[in-house]
């Protein structure tokens, strides 16, 4: 019962958001200065079929009454149609939302995989020469440009080693990891700092409290103290800097598509940005709204899971 | 005589710091014998804490350097000991209840998992055995309605509540010596009976010895056979609980008592001990308690102090115990 | 002996120098790195061996070494000489999209915090939207709505970077209000302006100071970005992450054509986030906030 009433709290938490999304999505093509029309179609075109773009898109109507139909579209998965490539948004993003994804899942991984054991080191040396030295690399992955890395990796492991490809995203899901593994090591050296600062604070945390201690006295081995009693412990706020950090993540992510060459939703948008299709970019604000919507909302979920604290509230 | 279940001879345990090496145990010498409860007595910061850990070498080393003669329990040495086996000793045959109930929990794990975590580790049990001897014993320990709150998580739960649920994990392993370092402090004071009678009864029940640890005299007085007075990281007098009670040796252990409250006696204000704990950091020769002690002389200040032993299977660590007897005739008059 | 003695009074006489003395070493690299940077953008015109737009056709894509200490690019230009004017462009775009919306933001937060009620309940919302779109995408449609280029990326981040700055000074100022010293200048009968401004903002800028050092290296990031993506400043102004876009096309031939740019902003970087470092450590930890 607790369980369900958390559950429908954070939802109804995320509902406002996602409401203020649509109106940021939905206002900002009538923002473009001048005439977002003329503008898509570069001035080739007639006065009279602008008329009648405009009224076939709807836009001759009252705003608010545009407003009601944009998310009663929105809600039904309908995002409009792009004038550049003639096709519905929603096709269009959908075909390169698994890409993103993807990028998102495999850097998140390995970003988690180089942070753990670096932060727990650090935390069981701490203020030795390896927690500085540790300190110091995450300092200087944060600082890197990641198209510029990238950019190394792809000299380095592309181009003189020849060990993995370049750009482009394979076809089976093999190949599709080769293609990603750049890629998310460039998002991995941005996203690893931010991670492993936060880790290693909350490892000193849980490594210092009594019920460590308690289960040391019970016998356990310092490997299941540190898997079952730490590690666990310290997910919590790994959650919360993934959560926090999701915008980043999307932003690195935009960059990224774009300097490997992936077919993605970040490589979309720089695109669409150069033709000015207002549709397709208003519809990949929207799914990037709603990606960092649902993220925040499975982390809140994923809080219950691990520390049953959070129902008291 | 038969062998003490618990021998420690001559146990120092040092602190390396960078500014200097602190020793929060001299020289100790104790025993426990099967099933009799011992009381350790003293401020905080007398070191009693730091024993309980030595014995379970739960001390992290560096910074903390364990030496001893021996510290024999049941025939083992438990500094010879590797770390493999020492871990079969802990929760086994020794286990610990610690000060505060509501951080010996793991907040994120269920409190049955935790009690009978032990179980599994070290007798192999299978998930749902386990969790009905956990069961079991939460039941035992007065938790009502264990079967149904078996699966709670620390933060559903009282402060008495988790204390119980932490002796019973330290019951499941059978212990032949538990160490109870202040298992009550942090709880209420209608709590405290609670949990120390429950301790008295699981005693009676399987026979095993306890260490109690306490700053409180008045907890030890009730509950113990004998009692260690530590001042400063050392034994300062040593017997059968009544005895120290009704005649202490010590100038100190004769101020702890005199800071109980007694309910029969006349008013007036509490009794408290003058100064301050020395810093263990820079201790002076002689006897550490002399710059508060009421009756010391400049013998006390100058001469080394050990702990000697009396006849009626007692020790003190006082220069002149004989001052002792004065004390109580000053405060009459 | 007497050395020691006369260090100690030089110091005692020079509060300039016992501030230095009490710095942490990440504070102290932190600061000599970003003031090496800082004096190398002010004098790059006197330390630059040639002119950063000249081309020279007889020196195309000429590796690292003497006269080029970082080579020439695909038009013979100097890459050293354009990572220094880039100095100029990128740190002074940086400085300004860190502490204009600093300023604001931070006030707002504040008075949020303070007043309560329907506008901290308004611009708590408009925050949390802000914030549910990743930064860069809405920079990027603001952009597509304005068109790219220097000034627009100005005006877009003015009208979202606050959101951060509003949020940290907000949290600290409800923590604040209700501490003693704030009571006490309220029952004084001061002004609310005065209150805020004079008496809450010292004690609620912490964070957002704290915060405004790593924030600094991101807006440094995100404008090189911008600039590689060609939505930002244009060619053949020396930005430097316009230059590792010009690199891009040539990183097979002349890897130093990106490589070197990179290591300017890295360097920056680097300088900035180990002030940050040692600004959390001096105001305390609890102002350390992970971007």
């Amino acid at each position: 019962m607790q369980i369900f009433r958390y559950i429908v709290a954070r939802c109804l938490h995320a509902v406002p958001v996602l409401l203020g999304v649509t109106i940021v999505v939905f206002l900002s093509i009538h923002l473009v200065p001048g005439d977002p029309i003329r503008i898509m179609m570069h001035g080739r075109i007639a006065d009279s079929e602008v008329a009648k773009i405009y009224h076939d898109l709807g836009m001759d109507r009252p705003i608010l009454l545009q407003y009601v139909v944009f998310l009663k579209n929105a809600l039904v998965g309908d995002l409009g149609m792009s004038l550049i490539q003639k096709a519905p948004v929603a096709v269009l993003v959908v075909e390169k939302l698994w890409p993103t994804l993807m990028l998102l899942a495999f850097s998140t991984a390995l970003s988690i995989l180089i942070a753990v054991p670096l932060s727990l080191l650090a935390a069981f040396r701490r203020n030795t020469w390896l927690d500085t030295a540790i300190r110091l690399g995450s300092i200087f992955g944060f600082a890197m440009p990641s198209y510029w890395i990238g950019l190394l990796l792809m000299l380095f492991f592309g181009l003189l080693l020849g060990w993995l490809p370049i750009s482009g995203l394979g076809d089976t899901p093999l190949d599709q990891l080769r293609h990603l593994f750049m890629p998310s090591l460039t998002i991995a050296f941005f996203l690893a700092p931010i991670l492993l600062q936060s880790l290693r604070s909350a490892m000193l945390d849980v490594l210092t409290s009594e019920h460590i201690e308690v289960a040391r006295a019970k016998g356990l081995s310092e490997w299941r103290i540190l898997i079952k009693h730490v590690l666990r412990n310290a997910m919590i706020p790994v959650i919360t800097v993934l959560a926090v950090n999701i915008s980043w993540l999307l932003s690195g992510a935009v960059v990224v598509e774009y300097v490997f060459g992936l077919p993605g939703l970040g490589s979309l948008l720089v695109r669409s940005v150069g033709y000015r299709d207002y549709p397709l970019i208003q519809g990949l604000a929207f799914v990037f709204g709603v990606l960092v919507v649902i993220v925040n909302l499975l982390a809140d979920l994923s809080y219950m899971l691990i520390d049953r604290r959070v129902l008291r509230s | 005589m038969t062998q003490p279940l618990l021998a420690i001879e001559d146990l120092t345990v040092g602190f390396h710091t960078p500014h200097g090496s602190v020793l929060a145990n001299k020289h100790l010498t104790l025993t426990v014998a099967a099933g009799e409860t011992l009381g350790i007595v003293g401020e905080s910061g007398s070191g009693k804490s730091v024993l309980c850990r030595a014995i379970l070498r739960l001390l992290p080393s560096p910074p903390a350097e364990i030496t001893a003669k021996s510290l024999a329990f049941a025939g083992r040495d438990l500094l010879k000991l590797k770390p493999a086996e020492m871990r079969k000793i802990r929760g086994q045959d020794i286990a610990m209840v610690f000060q505060n109930p509501m951080t010996s929990l793991n907040p994120v794990w269920p409190i049955g998992d935790q009690v009978s975590e032990g179980l599994r580790i070290h007798r192999g049990l299978g998930r749902a055995a386990a969790r009905q001897v956990a069961i079991d014993i939460l039941k035992r320990v007065g938790i009502p309605s264990a079967a149904l709150r078996v699966d709670d998580y620390p933060y559903q739960w009282s402060g008495g509540m988790m204390q119980r649920a932490v002796i019973a994990m330290a019951m499941t392993g059978q212990p032949k010596l538990l160490l109870a370092d202040e298992p009550t402090t942090a709880l209420d004071v209608t709590i405290q009976d609670q949990i120390l009678s429950l301790l008295m009864e699981l005693q009676r029940e399987t026979g095993m010895a306890i260490i109690l640890v306490s700053h409180d005299m008045s907890v030890v007085s009730e509950t113990c056979d004998r009692v260690a007075v530590m001042y400063a990281g050392s034994i300062v007098e040593l017997g059968v609980a009544a005895d120290i009670l009704s005649a202490p040796l010590h100038p100190y252990t004769w101020s702890l008592l005199r800071s109980i409250p007694h309910l029969d006696a006349p008013t007036g204000r509490l009794a408290t001990i003058g100064g301050q704990p020395p810093d263990l950091a820079r201790l002076e020769p002689g006897c550490p308690f002399a710059p508060r002690c009421p009756v010391a002389s400049a013998e006390c200040r100058a001469l080394p102090i050990a702990l000697k032993t009396l006849p009626g299977d007692r020790a003190t660590a006082c220069h002149f115990p004989e001052r002792v007897a004065q004390l109580d005739q000053r405060a009459a008059s | 002996m007497a050395a020691v003695a006369e260090e100690r009074q030089t110091t005692r006489r020079n509060p300039l120098l016992r501030e230095l003395g009490s710095w942490s070493s990440s504070l102290k690299c932190g600061a000599a790195i970003t003031l090496l940077i800082v004096l190398a953008a002010v004098f790059a015109p006197w330390i630059a061996p040639y002119d950063p737009n000249a081309q020279d056709f007889e020196a195309l894509l000429m590796p690292p070494g003497w006269p080029h200490l970082f080579g020439t690019d695909s038009l013979g230009r100097d890459i050293f000489s354009r990572v220094l004017y880039g100095a100029r462009i990128d740190l002074v775009i940086g400085f300004f999209t860190t502490y204009v919306p600093m300023t604001y933001g931070v006030v707002l937060g504040a008075y949020a915090g303070y007043k309560g009620g329907w506008f901290d309940a308004v611009l708590m919302r408009i925050i949390d939207v802000a914030m549910a779109f990743p930064f860069l995408v809405l920079i990027i449609v603001i952009l597509a709505i304005l068109g790219p280029g220097i000034q627009n990326i100005y005006i877009s981040v003015f009208i979202l970077a606050w959101t951060m700055y509003a949020r940290l000074a907000r949290a600290e100022m409800l923590v604040e209000r209700t501490k003693d010293y704030m009571t006490a200048v309220k029952v004084l009968g001061f002004p609310q302006r005065r209150i805020i401004l004079r008496h809450g903002l010292p004690n609620v800028i912490n964070s957002s100071i704290v915060f405004s050092a790593s924030d600094f290296v991101l807006n440094i990031l995100l404008v090189s970005g911008l600039s590689f993506l060609g939505l930002g400043v244009q060619p053949p102004l020396p930005e430097w992450g316009a230059m590792i876009a010009e690199g891009r096309d040539f990183i097979r031939d002349a890897w130093w054509m990106a490589t070197m740019p990179g290591f300017a902003i890295l360097a920056t970087g680097v300088g900035l986030a180990l002030i940050g470092d040692g600004l959390a450590q001096r105001l305390g930890e609890r102002h350390h906030t992970t971007v």
